[in-house]
C-alpha cells in the first residue's frame, strides 16, 4: 500500500509503485481532470503539484509521490473560485479544453512565485504545456489578468 | 460542396417532453426522404411522439437545453449554436444549457446526408433550422400564455425567458408555460427575426463549455468509466503493425499475460490487443509481446522514394482541372517565365487527447462512449462489426480532445477496432492509443509535391500560371468517392488551386493522384492546406520577378473579388504594410478563399544569422459572412495560425523502409507558447449568410511566413517545413 496525500485528503492505493502517478490520479483515485497526452513529460498535459512544484504526473513514480502533497486542478479550488480559473472563464481561453488543466496547473505555480510576470516569464514558466488549439495568446492574457486580481486581493 | 447550396428539408414537430416541459424537434421524416415533397402529406399527426430527435427541450425549471448535433472539439458549437435558438427564443441566456445530440437522422447534416461535424459548416448548416426551433417554441409558449390570460396572442411578446402582456404586466416564465405550451398546436411558419433586432447573435458570447474545462469536470472519451459495467470495464492497448497493411504473422503472449493486471490478450485484424484493468498494465504487458509481422506490400516505402516519383509526374500535366485560355500558346508570348516546385509532407493530427474508444457491447446492444466528428458512419460500422443493427448501437458523443479531421474517418478506424477487441475480449473496454500510436496511426494530411510556371508580360503582370499537384487522393476508395471524384479528379486534392481568385488571363490546373500504402485524411483545411501555400508563395514570387510590390499586385488582380479585396486591405492596413520595420524584421502578405470564407495575413518575422526564424506578428483580417459569435470567430483565427505556424515551421511525417519515423512531442513537434507570436484578429462586418470558420485560418499562414522569410533573406521556401530548410546567414 503506498500512502498519498491528495488535495488534502489521506489515501492509501494498492498499485504497483512503478506506476506514473498519472494513471493512479486518473483510474484508482477517478481524479481525471488531469490528462494523459504524451507519456514522456513532453506536452504538460499532465500536469499537477507536488509539494507547490509543477511537476509531470506521466513520468513520476507513484512511490515518489508517496507522503507528498499532490495538488490535482479538481483540488484548485472548489467552486472556480481560483484567480486562474476566474481569468480563464474572463478571457475564455480554452478551445477543445484538453490541455488547459495542465496549462492552469503550471501558471499556478508561475504565480505562487512571480506575482507580476512578464511576458517572457510566463513564456518560460509555460513552454513546456503544449495546445494544440492554439489559445497561446489568450493563455498569456489570463495568466496577466489573473496575476492583476491576485494582487489586487492581497 | 458551398453552404449556400443547401437545401432544407426541416420539418417542426413539437411535443411534450418526458418529464414535463416543451420539446421542439426538427426531423425528417420517411415521406420527405422518399422524394422532394416540401408539405407533410394530409393527416399527418402535429404532436411527435417522444423520439431522441429534439433540438430544444424547455423545462418546468425554466431551462433551455439546446440538444446540438455538432462535436464540440474546441471551435466553439456548443456555444454558438445554441445562441441561435436563444436569439429566437428570446430566451435568458443564463438559462441555456447544452446537450450532445444522440444519433438520429433528425441531426443530419443537410447537404452531407450524415451527422457528422466537418468543412466548418456548422454554423451555416444550423443557421436556418436552429432559429426556426427556437421562434416555434417562442410562438407556442406565447399561445399557451394568451390561451391561460385570455388574451390575443399579438398582443404579448416574448423578453428574457418570459411572455409578457405589456398591457397588464402580467408575466409568466418559460418554464411555467411549457406544459401547456406542450399542447398547443404548432405554427405552420414562423417569422424570423431582422438581423437589426438581434440581441444575442453578433454579440461576443463567453462559451458554455468553459467552467468545465477549467476545473477538470469536462468528459472527454479518454475520461469515460462506464457506470455499472459488469464486469468492470478493461483498458485495453493495440500492438499494431509496424508498416500500414502489415499482418500478424504470430504472436507470444506468455510474457505479457504474466504481467500482473493483465487479463488477457487476443489477436484482432489490426494486431495483437493487451487487455488489463489499467493503462499502466497494459503498456507493460503490451511492450512484452513477441509478434512477427508480415509487412504486406508497402514494406518498401520511403519519403525519398515517394518524392522521386512525385517529381518525375509533375514534369509533365496530369488530368485538367481548369484551363482558362491558352496557356501554352501564351508562355511563348512572356517575356519572362518562371518556374517552381514546391514540397509538402505528410502531417498528423496530433490531437491533445490520442485517440480512444468505450466499448459496452452485449448480445443485443452496443453502447459506444467516443469523441467523434462522424457519429453516422461510425454507428453503422460498429453495427456491422459487432452483428448487430445501427439502431441497437448507441453512441455517445463526449467532448474532443481536438479533431482536425482525424476524428472524422470514413474508414471509422478507431471505433471498429474498438468493437473487435470487444467482441473478443467479451468485457466492456477502453482502448487507447498512445501517443507514439496516435503518431504512426496513419490518416495523414498527403504529402504534395507541385509544379509551376508562370509567364509574365512587359508590363511584369502575371499572364500565365500553370500548376501541376501531385498527391494522393483522400476520396478515392471512401463512401465519399462518388461525391468527391469528378472525372479522375479529387475535388479536395485541387481545391484553393483549381478556383484561383486571381485575374490572369491563361491559366491551367492539373492533378496526378499516384496511389500510395499510406492512409490519408482531411486535416484541417484539407487541399486548401497545401495549395495554399503552394499557390500564394508562387504568386509572390511572380510579383518580385515583375517588379511588382506583392500586396499592390493581389488588389491589383483582386478587382473582380470584391471581398477578398477588402480582406487584403484590411490586413495590409492593420498589418502596417510598406511601414517601416526595425533592422531584420520584414513581412509578408498571402490571401486564402475557403469554406466560403476570406481570409488574409500578414506575417512579421524575423531571420537570425544561425537560420532560426521568429514569427513575431501575425495580422489576420477575415470575412466569414453573417458573424453569429465575434470571440469565436478570433478564436478560431487564432487557433489556424498556430496550426498553420506548425505545420509551416515544424510539421512532418516521414517514412523509411514503410515505417513512421516520428513517434512524440520530441520528433512531432508542436509550436510552443514562447514561439507564439503577437495574433491580431479584425473581422469584416457583413450581412451575408454565415460561412466557414474552423479551417478558413490555416491556409494563409504558411505562405505568409515564406513570403516573410523571402522578404528578410532573399530566400524562397518552397520546402515545408521551414525548420528543415538551410536560411544561415
Amino acid at each position: 500500500m503506498i500512502n498519498l496525500k491528495v488535495n488534502g485528503k489521506l489515501l492509501s492505493v494498492d498499485v504497483d509503485p512503478d506506476t506514473p502517478l498519472l494513471w493512479v490520479l486518473r483510474e484508482t483515485l477517478a481524479l481525471t481532470g488531469t490528462k494523459y497526452g504524451c507519456g514522456m513529460a513532453l506536452c504538460g498535459a499532465c500536469t499537477v503539484h507536488l509539494n507547490g512544484e509543477a511537476i509531470r504526473s506521466c513520468v513520476k513514480r507513484v512511490a515518489d509521490a508517496a507522503g507528498k502533497e499532490i495538488t490535482t486542478i479538481e483540488g484548485l479550488s472548489a467552486d472556480l473560485s481560483h484567480p486562474l480559473q476566474k481569468a480563464w472563464i474572463e478571457v475564455d481561453v480554452p478551445q477543445c479544453g484538453y490541455c488547459q488543466s495542465g496549462q492552469i496547473m503550471s501558471a499556478a505555480v508561475l504565480l505562487s512565485e512571480n506575482p507580476a510576470p512578464s511576458d517572457n516569464d510566463i513564456d518560460e514558466a509555460m513552454t513546456g504545456n503544449i495546445c494544440r488549439c492554439g489559445t497561446y495568446s489568450r493563455i498569456r492574457q489570463a495568466i496577466h489578468r489573473a496575476a492583476e486580481m491576485k494582487r489586487s486581493t492581497t | 460542396m458551398s453552404a449556400t447550396e443547401m437545401k432544407r428539408r426541416d420539418f417542426l414537430k413539437t411535443g411534450a417532453a418526458l418529464g414535463g416541459g416543451l420539446l421542439i424537434s426538427l426531423y425528417v421524416p420517411e415521406w420527405a426522404l422518399a422524394g422532394s415533397i416540401t408539405e407533410a402529406p394530409p393527416g399527418t399527426p402535429n404532436i411527435a411522439p417522444f423520439k431522441p430527435n429534439a433540438f430544444v427541450r424547455i423545462g418546468t425549471d425554466n431551462l433551455v437545453t439546446v440538444i446540438v448535433n455538432k462535436s464540440e472539439m474546441g471551435q466553439g458549437v456548443y456555444t454558438s449554436l445554441p445562441m441561435l435558438v436563444a436569439e429566437e427564443l428570446e430566451a435568458d441566456w443564463t438559462k441555456v444549457r447544452y446537450e450532445p445530440a444522440p444519433v438520429d437522422a433528425a441531426y443530419n447534416h443537410p447537404v452531407f446526408g450524415i451527422q457528422m461535424t466537418g468543412g466548418s459548416t456548422s454554423t451555416a448548416s444550423e443557421w436556418d433550422r436552429l432559429r426556426q426551433a427556437g421562434a416555434t417554441a417562442r410562438v407556442m409558449l406565447i399561445g399557451a400564455a394568451a390561451k391561460n390570460w385570455k388574451v390575443d396572442p399579438a398582443s404579448l411578446l416574448a423578453e428574457n425567458g418570459f411572455v409578457i402582456n405589456p398591457a397588464t404586466g402580467t408575466r409568466a416564465s418559460f418554464g411555467s408555460l411549457a406544459d401547456s405550451a406542450a399542447k398547443m398546436t404548432p405554427p405552420k411558419d414562423v417569422q424570423l427575426k431582422d438581423p437589426k433586432d438581434f440581441k444575442i447573435i453578433g454579440k461576443p458570447t463567453r462559451r458554455l463549455d468553459t467552467p468545465d474545462k477549467v476545473n477538470g469536470a469536462a468528459q472527454f472519451g479518454l475520461d469515460v468509466a462506464i457506470p455499472g459495467a459488469i464486469p468492470g470495464m478493461m483498458t485495453v492497448l493495440i500492438a499494431r503493425a509496424p508498416v500500414f497493411g502489415g499482418k500478424v504473422l504470430s504472436f507470444n503472449a506468455d510474457k505479457a499475460k504474466a504481467v500482473p493486471g493483465v487479463k488477457d490478450v487476443v489477436q484482432i485484424p489490426s494486431g495483437v490487443a493487451v487487455i488489463a484493468n489499467g493503462f499502466w498494465p497494459a503498456k507493460q504487458g503490451r511492450d512484452k509481446l513477441e509478434i512477427t509481422w508480415d509487412d504486406g506490400p508497402n514494406a518498401g516505402l520511403s519519403t525519398t522514394g515517394m518524392r522521386e516519383q512525385f517529381a518525375a509526374l509533375a514534369q509533365k500535366p496530369g488530368l485538367i482541372a481548369r484551363k482558362v485560355g491558352d496557356p501554352v500558346k501564351a508562355l511563348t508570348g512572356a517575356v519572362k517565365t518562371i518556374t517552381a516546385e514546391y514540397e509538402m509532407p505528410y502531417l498528423a493530427h496530433a490531437a491533445m487527447e490520442p485517440l480512444n474508444c468505450v466499448v459496452d457491447l452485449r448480445s443485443d446492444r452496443c453502447e459506444i462512449w467516443t469523441g467523434t466528428q462522424f457519429q453516422t458512419g461510425d454507428r453503422a460500422a460498429a453495427a456491422a462489426t459487432a452483428g448487430l443493427k445501427p439502431d441497437q448501437v448507441e453512441i455517445h458523443t463526449t467532448m474532443l480532445g481536438g479533431g482536425f479531421g482525424r476524428r472524422a474517418n470514413p474508414a471509422n478506424d478507431f471505433v471498429i477496432e474498438a468493437v473487435q477487441v470487444a467482441k473478443a475480449a467479451r468485457v466492456p473496454v477502453k482502448v487507447v492509443w498512445t501517443r507514439e500510436d496516435d503518431t504512426r496511426g496513419g490518416y495523414y494530411r498527403p504529402m504534395w509535391y507541385d509544379r509551376f510556371v508562370g509567364g509574365i508580360d512587359e508590363k511584369g503582370n502575371p499572364v500565365v500560371w500553370t500548376h501541376t499537384i501531385v498527391g494522393q487522393s483522400i476520396m478515392a476508395g471512401t463512401p465519399f468517392e462518388a461525391f468527391g471524384i469528378k472525372n479522375g479528379i479529387d475535388g479536395a486534392s485541387v481545391e484553393g488551386a483549381a478556383d484561383l481568385l486571381y485575374g490572369i488571363p491563361n491559366v491551367q490546373v492539373d492533378l496526378h493522384t499516384p496511389k500510395i500504402g499510406v492512409p490519408v485524411l482531411w486535416w484541417r483545411s484539407v487541399g486548401h492546406s497545401h495549395n495554399g501555400f503552394a499557390v500564394e508563395a508562387f504568386f509572390d514570387e511572380l510579383a518580385h520577378a515583375g517588379g511588382k510590390d506583392p500586396y499592390e499586385l493581389r488588389r491589383a488582380l483582386l478587382a473582380s473579388q470584391p471581398r477578398m479585396r477588402a480582406v487584403l486591405e484590411l490586413a495590409a492596413q492593420k498589418g502596417d504594410w510598406g511601414k517601416r520595420l526595425p533592422p531584420g524584421r520584414a513581412r509578408g502578405i498571402a490571401t486564402h478563399f475557403s469554406f466560403e470564407s476570406y481570409v488574409a495575413q500578414v506575417a512579421e518575422v524575423s531571420v537570425d544569422k544561425q537560420g532560426a526564424v521568429r514569427v513575431h506578428r501575425m495580422v489576420c483580417a477575415v470575412d466569414c459572412g453573417r458573424v453569429v459569435n465575434p470571440d469565436s470567430v478570433k478564436a478560431q483565427m487564432e487557433g489556424g495560425i498556430v496550426f498553420g505556424l506548425t505545420a509551416a515551421l515544424k510539421g512532418e511525417i516521414t517514412l523509411d523502409r514503410g515505417r513512421v519515423q516520428q513517434r512524440n512531442f520530441h520528433d512531432y513537434q508542436m509550436l510552443r507558447i514562447n514561439e507564439s507570436p503577437q495574433i491580431e484578429v479584425y473581422i469584416v462586418p457583413s450581412t451575408e449568410k454565415p460561412t466557414g470558420v474552423g479551417e478558413p485560418g490555416v491556409p494563409p499562414v504558411a505562405p505568409a511566413v515564406a513570403n516573410a522569410i523571402f522578404a528578410a533573406t532573399g530566400k524562397r521556401i518552397r520546402k515545408l517545413p521551414i525548420l528543415k530548410v538551410d536560411l544561415r546567414g
